[in-house]
C-alpha cells in the first residue's frame, strides 16, 4: 500500500492520508459542485412549478435528506460495504420480485412497494445502486481482467434485475441499470472482443425490442424522427420541449418568463421537462453553464474513481459516475429531440425526492471509496 | 476483501476510466451541437412557433341591437346570463361532478342530456361546454364556495337575448336560436367569428345583419388549455344597430286577449305608412324557450302539438280569402266597366252559367232580392258577384287582383310569408296541368276555389281601400322608405263610395257586421268573410253542428277604422270558428275600439301592466 510504503512507521500522524477526501471521505470540490447543482434546481423548480413554494421546500427537503445520506455514507468503513454488498444485492432482488406479486401501479405501471413503516418507494432506485456494486464484488474477487466465467455470471447477475424491472415495465430505468452493470464490466477491462460482440448483439436485438415493446413506447421512438407525426399526442412533449428550448436563443428569455413553461405548453416543465425551463429562460448561456456543471461533477468524479485505491471502489465509483452522466445525457437528449421520451429526469434538478435521494447516496458511496485503506485495514 | 491492487489493474481501469471519459466528451459534444442547432441556428423558427402557441387573436361578439316598439318600449334585450360550463379534459369523472352539480342546485335530466349532447358535438378539445344555463347568483355561490373541489367547472356571463313579452311578439319579432351551416355560408364568415346564434324569425331574421354588428378583436395570451391569461390589445365590437318597429305592444297585446286562445291570426298596419302595428298567430310561443335553449322534450311538445304553435299564421297560413275581397272585385268590375253603380240584378239564391244545370248557391238561402253593386258589398250577395266575375272573365279578373298584391309574397322586411293562390289560366296550367273551366271563374267571384291568401295580404290589400287607392306594402322596422302601389281606377271617386259602402256593413241595419257596429261611437268600414274549408256539393247544406271541428268555416274580417282618415287597417281570421259576421268582425270592432278609443289612435300608452298580465297569460301549461 502506498499510504503505508510512502510514510515511515512509527510516525502515527503519517498514517493520516494527505488528502481529506481520503482522510475524511468527502471530496469538498465535488461537494460544492453538488451544492452548486442542487442551487441551481431549486431556482429553476420554482420557477418551472409557478412559484409553487412549497414544492421547492419539499425538494430542498429532499436534498437535505438526501445530503445528509450522503455525508453519513462517507463514514461507513468501505469493506463494511464491500461486506453487505451481496445481501444488499439479495434483498433488492428480492424486493423487484415482490413489487411484480404485490406492487401498486402509477400510470399503468407496476413500479412501487408499499412496505409498512417505509415511505413508499421503487425497489429498481435500490437496485441502481445495488446492481454496480454487486458486479464490482463478483470481478474484483479474481485479478482484473475478469475470466470469462466471472463475465458470464456477471451477464446473469445484470439480467436478472433488468428483465424484472422491464417487465414491470419500465424500460428507461432497466435500460440504466443494465448500463450501470455494463460500465462494471467495462471498466474492469472487459475485453474490446467481448464489446465488439455485445454491441453487434445489441444491435441485433433492437427489432426484437421493438416488438416486445408496448405501443405507447414505440410512439414515442417514432415520432423522435418526425416529431410532427403525431403533434397532439405523442409528439406533443418534444416538440414543445424544442420550441423551448428553440426560443430561448443565446440569452433565454429571463426567469420566470419563458412563456412555453409558464402558459403550461411545456408538460412536465417541473419533472422529466425541467431543462426546457432552464434553456428557455436562461438560453444557451443557461445550458452551458449547467452542462459545464454536470462536466465538471463527472471530471472530478472521475478523478475520484481514479484515485481509488482498490479496485471494487474504482470499479463502483466509475459506474455510479458513468450512470449519472448517463441520466444527465439521456434527459436532455430526450429534451431536445436526439433521444426518445423515456421517463428519466434530470439528476439533482428534476422535481422527485427518491431520485435526489438515491443519486446523492450514490456520491456518498464514491466518497466513502475514497477513504484510506489506512482506515480500513485495521493495521 | 483484497487490498492488493496490482499495477496492471490500476493501469487497466485508469485506461478504461479516460476512455470513458472520451466517450462522454463525446456525448457532451453532440448535446452542445444539439442546443447550438435549437438556440441559434434555429432559433427564429422556435420563436415563432412559441408565439403563435401564446399569442392568440381571439373574436368577441358584438352586443345585439335591441327592438322597441313603436312606443319605445323594448321588446328585446341582451341580458347577461350566468351560465355553468365544464373543460371536460380537466374532469376525471364526470359523472362524478354533474351528480355533486345535482345535489347543490340541481340538474335536470334534460340538462344533463344536452350537456351529454354538447359534449359530443363537434369540440375543440379544452373547449367550454354549458352544464347549466340561467344561474341564479345564489347558485353560482354556492358552486363558487367549493370551487376548489371542481377545478373543471367555470362560470360564463354571456349576454342573452330575453324578449320582454316573449309570448306576445314570438311570430312577429322572431327569435335567436343556434347558427347554422346553412345560415353560416349566407353570412360574412369573419363578422360572425364570435357568434352563435341567428335570428330565425321575424325581425330577428330579417335585420340580422343590421341587428348583429361588427365583430371585434382580442389579441391575448392564452395557456396551453386555452385559458386566457391576459389580454394584450383589444379592437372593440361595433355594437348591433338597434331598431325600433311599427309594432305596437298594447295593440299586440290586445290581439291575444280578444283571440282568448281560439286559433286564428290578425295582422294590424297603420295604412300611411305600412308599418305592421300587429302581427299575431295564436296559439304561440314563448320565443325565450329558444334563447335559452330549449330542451328537446319541450321543442318536441311545440312540434307535436296539433294546433301548430310554431307555425305564423300571420305570414304563412293561407285561407280562402272568402267575401272580404268582394270590394275589391267590385272596384275591378267598375273599372273594367262591367258593372256600374246603378245596375241591378235579380237574386234567385242561385247563380247559373248558360246552358249548364249547376247552380251555385248565395249563402242567402232565398237570394237578396234586387240588388245593386252597394247591396252586394253591404249584405254580400254572392249572386251579384258570380254573374260580375263570369262577366269580367278570369283573363281580365286575374291580373286587376293581382295589383292588389295577391299570389305574391309582400316583400319588404317580411320574411317566409306565403305567395297564397291568385288564380289564373296560367296558374292552373302550371300547377295543376289542366285547362280552366268557365264554372272556376264563378267562385273565384266570391274568393272560393283556388283563391288562397296569408292574412298580411289581405291586410296590405285593404290599405288600398282605406288609403282610396294607395297601396302600402307592409314593413316591420320604422324608418325605411314607405313602399306604397297606386292603383289607377277609370273613376277615382269609387275608391271612396266602395269605402262608405264597407262603413254601411258595419253601420246599416243589412251590413253583415251590422251586429258588430252596433251603437259604435265612432264610424268604421270593412268587410266580412266566411270562407269554406270544405267543398260542398250541389244540395249540400252546411251544418256546423254537425261537421268535424276542422272543416268548419273560417270567420275572416277586413277593415279599416275610422271610417275616413284611418289609422288602423286590420285583416282578422279566425280558423273554423263560423261566419265572419258574426265571429270575426266583433274581434275587429274590440280591436278598432282599442286602438281608436282607449288608445286615442296610438297616441295614447299602453296600459303596461296588462300587457304583462296578457303575456304571462299566453304560458303554456307545458311551458316550464
Amino acid at each position: 500500500m502506498r499510504a503505508l510504503t510512502d510514510r515511515s512507521a512509527g510516525q502515527i500522524e503519517s498514517f493520516r492520508p494527505k488528502r481529506f477526501s481520503a482522510r475524511y471521505g468527502i471530496d469538498p470540490f465535488l461537494l460544492v459542485l453538488l451544492v452548486a447543482l442542487m442551487g441551481l434546481g431549486l431556482a429553476i423548480l420554482y420557477s418551472a412549478s409557478g412559484q409553487n413554494t412549497e414544492m421547492v421546500i419539499r425538494q430542498g427537503i429532499h436534498c437535505l435528506v438526501g445530503f445528509a445520506a450522503m455525508i453519513a455514507l462517507t463514514f461507513v468503513r468501505r469493506d463494511i460495504i464491500y461486506q453487505l454488498t451481496p445481501i444488499i444485492f439479495t434483498v433488492a432482488a428480492l424486493l423487484l420480485l415482490s413489487v411484480l406479486l404485490f406492487g401498486t401501479g402509477a400510470k399503468g405501471a407496476q413500479r412501487w412497494l408499499d412496505l409498512p413503516g417505509l415511505p413508499r418507494f421503487q425497489p429498481s432506485e435500490l437496485m441502481k445502486l445495488a446492481l454496480p456494486a454487486m458486479v464490482a464484488w463478483w470481478l474484483t474477487r479474481h485479478p482484473l481482467p475478469p475470466r470469462p466465467l466471472d463475465v458470464l455470471i456477471a451477464f446473469i447477475m445484470v439480467a436478472l434485475p433488468v428483465g424484472l424491472i422491464a417487465i414491470q415495465p419500465d424500460l428507461g430505468t432497466s435500460i440504466l441499470i443494465a448500463a450501470s452493470g455494463f460500465f462494471v464490466l467495462f471498466l474492469a477491462g472487459l475485453s474490446w472482443k467481448l464489446l465488439g460482440s455485445l454491441v453487434a448483439l445489441g444491435l441485433a436485438a433492437l427489432p426484437v425490442l421493438w416488438t416486445v415493446m408496448h405501443d405507447y413506447q414505440r410512439r414515442r421512438v417514432m415520432t423522435l424522427f418526425d416529431p410532427t407525426s403525431d403533434p397532439l399526442g405523442a409528439g406533443w412533449n418534444t416538440m414543445q420541449a424544442m420550441t423551448a428550448l428553440g426560443s430561448g436563443g443565446v440569452d433565454g428569455k429571463g426567469f420566470m418568463a419563458g412563456t412555453q413553461a409558464q402558459l403550461k405548453f411545456l408538460p412536465e416543465s417541473h419533472t422529466d421537462f425541467i431543462v426546457a425551463v432552464i434553456g428557455e429562460e436562461f438560453g444557451f448561456v443557461g445550458m452551458a453553464i449547467l452542462i459545464t456543471l454536470y462536466a465538471l461533477i463527472l471530471g472530478r468524479a472521475l478523478v475520484l474513481t481514479a484515485r481509488a485505491d482498490h479496485s471494487f471502489g474504482r470499479l463502483l465509483s466509475g459506474s455510479i459516475t458513468l450512470t449519472f452522466f448517463i441520466y444527465v445525457f439521456v434527459n436532455i437528449g430526450m429534451v431536445s429531440g436526439i433521444l426518445p421520451v423515456v421517463g428519466v429526469p434530470l439528476p439533482l434538478v428534476s422535481y422527485g425526492g427518491t431520485s435526489v435521494v438515491s443519486l446523492l447516496i450514490g456520491f456518498g458511496l464514491l466518497m466513502a471509496m475514497q477513504r484510506s485503506n489506512r482506515v480500513l485495514s485495521g493495521e | 476483501m483484497q487490498y492488493n491492487h496490482p499495477r496492471t489493474e490500476r493501469i487497466l481501469t485508469t485506461q478504461r476510466v479516460i476512455i470513458a471519459s472520451l466517450g462522454c466528451l463525446a456525448l457532451l459534444i453532440l448535446v452542445f451541437g444539439r442546443l447550438v442547432w435549437l438556440q441559434i441556428i434555429e432559433h427564429d423558427r422556435f420563436v415563432t412557433a412559441s408565439e403563435r402557441n401564446r399569442l392568440q387573436v381571439v373574436p368577441v361578439a358584438p352586443p345585439r341591437g335591441l327592438i322597441r316598439d313603436r312606443q319605445g318600449i323594448l321588446l328585446a334585450d341582451n341580458r347577461p346570463e350566468l351560465r355553468l360550463v365544464m373543460i371536460p379534459e380537466e374532469s376525471a369523472e364526470l359523472t362524478t361532478v354533474l351528480d355533486a352539480i345535482d345535489k347543490r342546485i340541481g340538474l335536470t335530466g334534460d340538462e344533463r342530456a344536452q350537456f351529454y349532447n354538447r359534449l359530443q358535438s363537434r369540440r375543440r378539445p379544452y373547449d367550454q361546454v354549458v352544464v347549466k344555463t340561467q344561474l341564479s347568483d345564489q347558485d353560482a355561490a354556492i358552486i363558487a364556495v367549493e370551487g376548489h373541489r371542481f377545478p373543471e367547472l367555470q362560470f360564463d356571463a354571456t349576454p342573452r337575448r330575453e324578449y320582454s313579452f316573449g309570448h306576445l311578439t314570438a311570430h312577429a319579432v322572431g327569435y335567436l336560436g343556434r347558427i347554422n351551416s346553412n345560415e353560416l355560408q349566407n353570412v360574412p364568415e369573419t363578422r360572425y367569428a364570435a357568434t352563435d346564434v341567428y335570428g330565425k324569425l321575424g325581425v330577428e331574421r330579417a335585420h340580422e345583419l343590421t341587428l348583429h354588428g361588427n365583430v371585434g378583436l382580442e389579441r391575448v395570451e392564452a395557456n396551453a388549455r386555452g385559458r386566457i391569461m391576459r389580454v394584450m390589445s383589444r379592437d372593440d365590437p361595433t355594437p348591433g344597430t338597434d331598431l325600433t318597429i311599427h309594432l305596437d305592444i298594447g295593440l299586440q297585446a290586445k290581439a291575444y286577449e280578444i283571440l282568448n286562445g281560439r286559433r286564428g291570426a290578425i295582422v294590424a298596419m297603420d295604412p300611411k305608412t305600412g308599418g305592421i302595428l300587429a302581427l299575431v298567430s295564436q296559439p304561440t310561443f314563448d320565443a325565450n324557450q329558444f334563447t335559452r335553449g330549449i330542451s328537446s322534450s319541450a321543442y318536441q311538445v311545440l312540434q307535436s302539438d296539433l294546433d301548430l304553435p310554431l307555425f305564423n299564421r300571420a305570414l304563412q297560413g293561407q285561407y280562402p280569402p272568402g267575401s272580404t275581397i268582394k270590394p275589391m272585385l267590385g272596384l275591378v268590375g267598375l273599372d273594367l266597366g262591367v258593372v256600374k253603380w246603378s245596375d241591378r240584378i235579380q237574386d234567385p239564391g242561385f247563380f247559373q252559367l248558360p246552358g249548364m244545370e249547376r247552380r251555385y248557391r248565395d249563402w242567402k238561402r232565398w237570394g237578396h232580392g234586387t240588388v245593386d253593386l252597394a247591396k252586394a258589398v253591404i249584405e254580400s250577395c254572392d249572386t251579384y258577384f258570380y254573374e260580375m266575375a263570369v262577366e269580367s272573365g278570369i283573363d281580365r279578373l286575374s291580373p286587376a287582383m293581382g295589383l292588389f298584391g295577391f299570389g305574391q309574397t309582400v316583400g319588404q322586411d317580411v320574411l317566409g310569408d306565403g305567395s297564397g293562390v291568385l288564380p289564373s289560366r296560367a296558374w292552373k296550367r302550371a300547377q295543376h296541368r289542366q285547362a280552366w273551366f268557365p264554372g272556376e271563374t264563378v267562385i273565384a267571384g266570391i274568393g272560393q276555389g283556388y283563391w288562397t291568401t296569408t292574412p298580411i295580404q289581405l291586410a296590405m290589400a285593404t290599405t288600398a281601400l282605406a288609403n282610396r287607392g294607395t297601396l302600402m306594402a307592409p314593413q316591420f322596422v320604422q324608418g325605411l322608405d314607405p313602399v306604397s302601389r297606386t292603383i289607377d281606377l277609370a273613376t277615382p271617386a269609387d275608391w271612396e263610395r266602395m269605402a262608405r259602402e264597407m262603413e254601411r256593413v258595419l253601420h246599416s241595419p243589412g251590413g253583415t257586421a251590422a251586429g258588430a257596429g252596433k251603437d259604435a261611437a265612432y264610424r268604421m268600414a270593412g268587410k266580412t268573410g266566411t270562407a269554406q274549408v270544405a267543398g260542398l256539393g250541389q244540395d249540400e247544406e252546411y251544418d256546423a253542428e254537425n261537421t268535424p271541428e276542422h272543416l268548419r268555416d273560417h270567420a275572416l274580417f277586413v277593415g279599416f277604422a275610422p271610417a275616413t282618415e284611418p289609422s288602423l287597417v286590420l285583416a282578422i281570421i279566425l280558423e273554423n270558428a263560423g261566419s265572419g259576421g258574426s265571429q270575426a268582425a266583433p274581434v275587429f270592432r274590440a280591436m278598432s275600439d282599442y286602438w281608436v278609443l282607449e288608445r286615442q289612435q296610438g297616441t295614447l300608452p299602453p296600459d303596461m301592466a296588462w300587457v304583462r298580465r296578457i303575456d304571462a297569460q299566453l304560458q303554456r301549461v307545458d311551458d316550464q
